[in-house]
């Protein structure tokens, strides 16, 4: 038997699989899928103040191995996420759900926070300062050690469940950012969100986008995500979530294998809505055929 | 929303650039709607395609694509044998409670397929719909002796007059119908709403990420705020659009 359980800052995990955020909407969606109680968790969509619609279409262009999405955090809003989303998604998931939140301002960001900090059934803030798809906002808290520091630091003053801050790939030294976060009192860091891209349409000669870039995912940025992961890993003593281009089994023990505590899937929900499902049916046998008996001693070997 | 693994009958050329794709294996139990899509997985490529349901009977689906791109290109080059694992029953088809006596369905080019099983679907109600159809040219005309084998009043319009009736459309709308069921490129569908009054349901197309409303990819405003294309549509009534 293995043991796939996890203690994620503080919290029991059945197994390290977590659909990331934005791809799993709200979890309902999904549930009319698969029982996604079988999860260890999901981070639901990201959460702003006020509603966002986003930006215009096309938001979305398909890459070799994967795609760039400009979906810029399209969501109804914190109160609504509250008094509608919240309901809905308690009726199918009943396990703690990491709450997904992303800003324009220090002061944002902590409002947010403080409003989702009250809601029964939230386990984990995970800190959005990576979104490549909005401006004035998201990624640019996250390019900066003392930016990123100062996020953490304000949203931990309001809140007493465990921060998560989910970094960007787009920086020149991600290390020195983790260890800002970690200074700052983050108890968890998720990597990496999408790297920023772009496709023309030749027909045209405009970008495919509207939005001109858009964050790129998938396949085609394991190998990044990966390395990232273990460079963090390696230079932090708080929790790792690996994310990016995670589509197998396979991939969620490589992950493991670089440092990480747990495993975030992101595209490989869109193209396939049972892909995590299948992932924490195959990561036992996966991990026995490579002599592993329990999941948390994977991530010690790689830290 | 059901993940099936279907093997191609056939996928043979139709019109210019237009293919017809059959393929076997349909659960039958799961009951799929005129205006709703599946989405196909094509070898070498991330994204899925999603393409409306021309037709499913007998545990046959029929799909009409147009090759537009590298995905539909491969798609076309597909041999008969070949499986493909397809997404079906996503998003919410036409309303034909709404159709009343007289409906029209006016669709353009690539936008014709889904009426094909709407018309087919209303017949079996008994509502005689009356069919539009237009297109550029004589060489991508295509369905107009099924729509017609259906028992549908058939009218065929291309730009140039190459064949059929001349011009847009909207410029040989009939007088008299009760509700209308539209589907083809954006600028037909607005120049629809703007020539008639009349009550009626339009499908739109967007690009998609995962085509069953997990990703927000799709989104537009609407009258009524954000809808997704894949799952509160890809068919919405003209007032919801606003249009």
């Amino acid at each position: 038997m293995v043991n796939m359980n996890v203690n994620l800052c503080g919290i029991w995990l059945d197994n390290p699989v977590i659909p990331a955020s934005g791809t799993f909407g709200y979890g309902y969606e999904m549930a009319e899928h698969y029982d996604i109680n079988i999860l260890g968790t999901f981070s639901f969509k990201g959460t702003t103040l006020e509603p966002r619609f986003g930006n215009p279409t096309p938001r979305i262009a398909e890459c070799p191995a994967g795609l760039l999405n400009a979906v810029g955090l399209q969501n109804p809003g914190v109160d609504k996420v509250i008094s509608e989303e919240l309901p809905l998604l308690r009726q199918v998931f009943h396990k703690p759900v990491m709450a997904n939140i992303s800003g324009f301002s220090l002061e944002e960001y902590t409002e947010v926070a403080r409003r989702l900090d009250k809601e029964e059934g939230i386990g984990w803030l995970e800190i959005n300062i990576s979104c490549p798809n909005v401006h004035g906002g998201g990624m640019s808290f996250g390019t900066d050690p003392k930016a990123a520091a100062a996020v953490t630091r304000a949203v931990k003053a309001v809140t007493t469940k465990p921060v998560i801050i989910k970094l960007t790939p787009n920086v020149t030294d991600i290390v020195s950012i983790a260890k800002a976060c970690e200074e700052a009192g983050a108890d968890g860091l998720s990597l990496i969100n999408t790297l920023l891209g772009m496709r023309f349409d030749l027909k045209t000669r405009q970008p495919l986008l509207a939005n001109t870039t858009g964050g790129l995912s998938g396949p085609a940025v394991f190998p990044i995500a990966l390395r990232m992961v273990y460079q963090v890993a390696q230079a932090v003593r708080i929790p790792v979530i690996g994310l990016g281009g995670v589509s197998s089994a396979r991939d969620v023990l490589e992950m493991l294998t670089a440092g990480a505590t747990a495993v975030q899937v992101g595209s490989a929900n869109l193209i396939n809505p049972a892909a995590c499902k299948e992932i924490i049916e195959e990561l036992p046998k996966v991990m026995e055929q490579y002599g592993f008996t329990e999941v948390k001693t994977v991530t010690i070997a790689g830290r | 929303m059901t993940q099936q693994t279907l093997t191609i009958l056939h996928n043979t050329p139709l019109a210019s650039g237009v293919f017809r794709l059959e393929l076997a294996g349909l659960d039958p139990a799961e009951p799929l709607a005129p205006g709703q899509f599946v989405n196909l997985q094509i070898p070498g490529f991330f994204l899925r395609r999603p393409i409306s349901v021309c037709d499913a009977a007998g545990g046959v689906l029929t799909l009409i694509y147009k090759s537009v791109g590298e995905g539909t290109r491969v798609l076309s080059e597909l041999p008969p044998g070949h499986s493909l694992d397809v997404l079906t029953g996503l998003g919410r088809g036409y309303d034909l409670e709404k159709a009343g006596r007289a409906p029209l369905l006016v669709g353009g080019g690539a936008g014709i397929p889904p009426l094909y099983f709407l018309a087919k679907e209303l017949l079996r109600q008994g509502i005689t719909p009356r069919v539009l159809l237009g297109f550029n040219t004589a060489a991508e005309c295509f369905y107009e002796a099924e729509f017609t084998a259906l028992g549908a009043e058939t009218t065929l319009v291309t730009l140039e007059g190459s064949r059929g009736q001349k011009g847009f459309v909207t410029d040989h709308l009939p007088k008299d119908f009760t509700h209308f069921y539209a589907c083809g490129p954006l600028p037909m569908l607005k120049a629809l709403c703007r020539a008639t009054e009349a009550p009626g349901q339009l499908s739109l197309e967007e690009r998609m990420g995962c085509g069953f409303g997990a990703c927000m990819g799709c989104s537009i405003q609407t009258a009524r705020g954000p809808k997704r294309v894949c799952k509160d549509g890809p068919v919405f009534h003209r007032e919801v659009l606003g249009w």
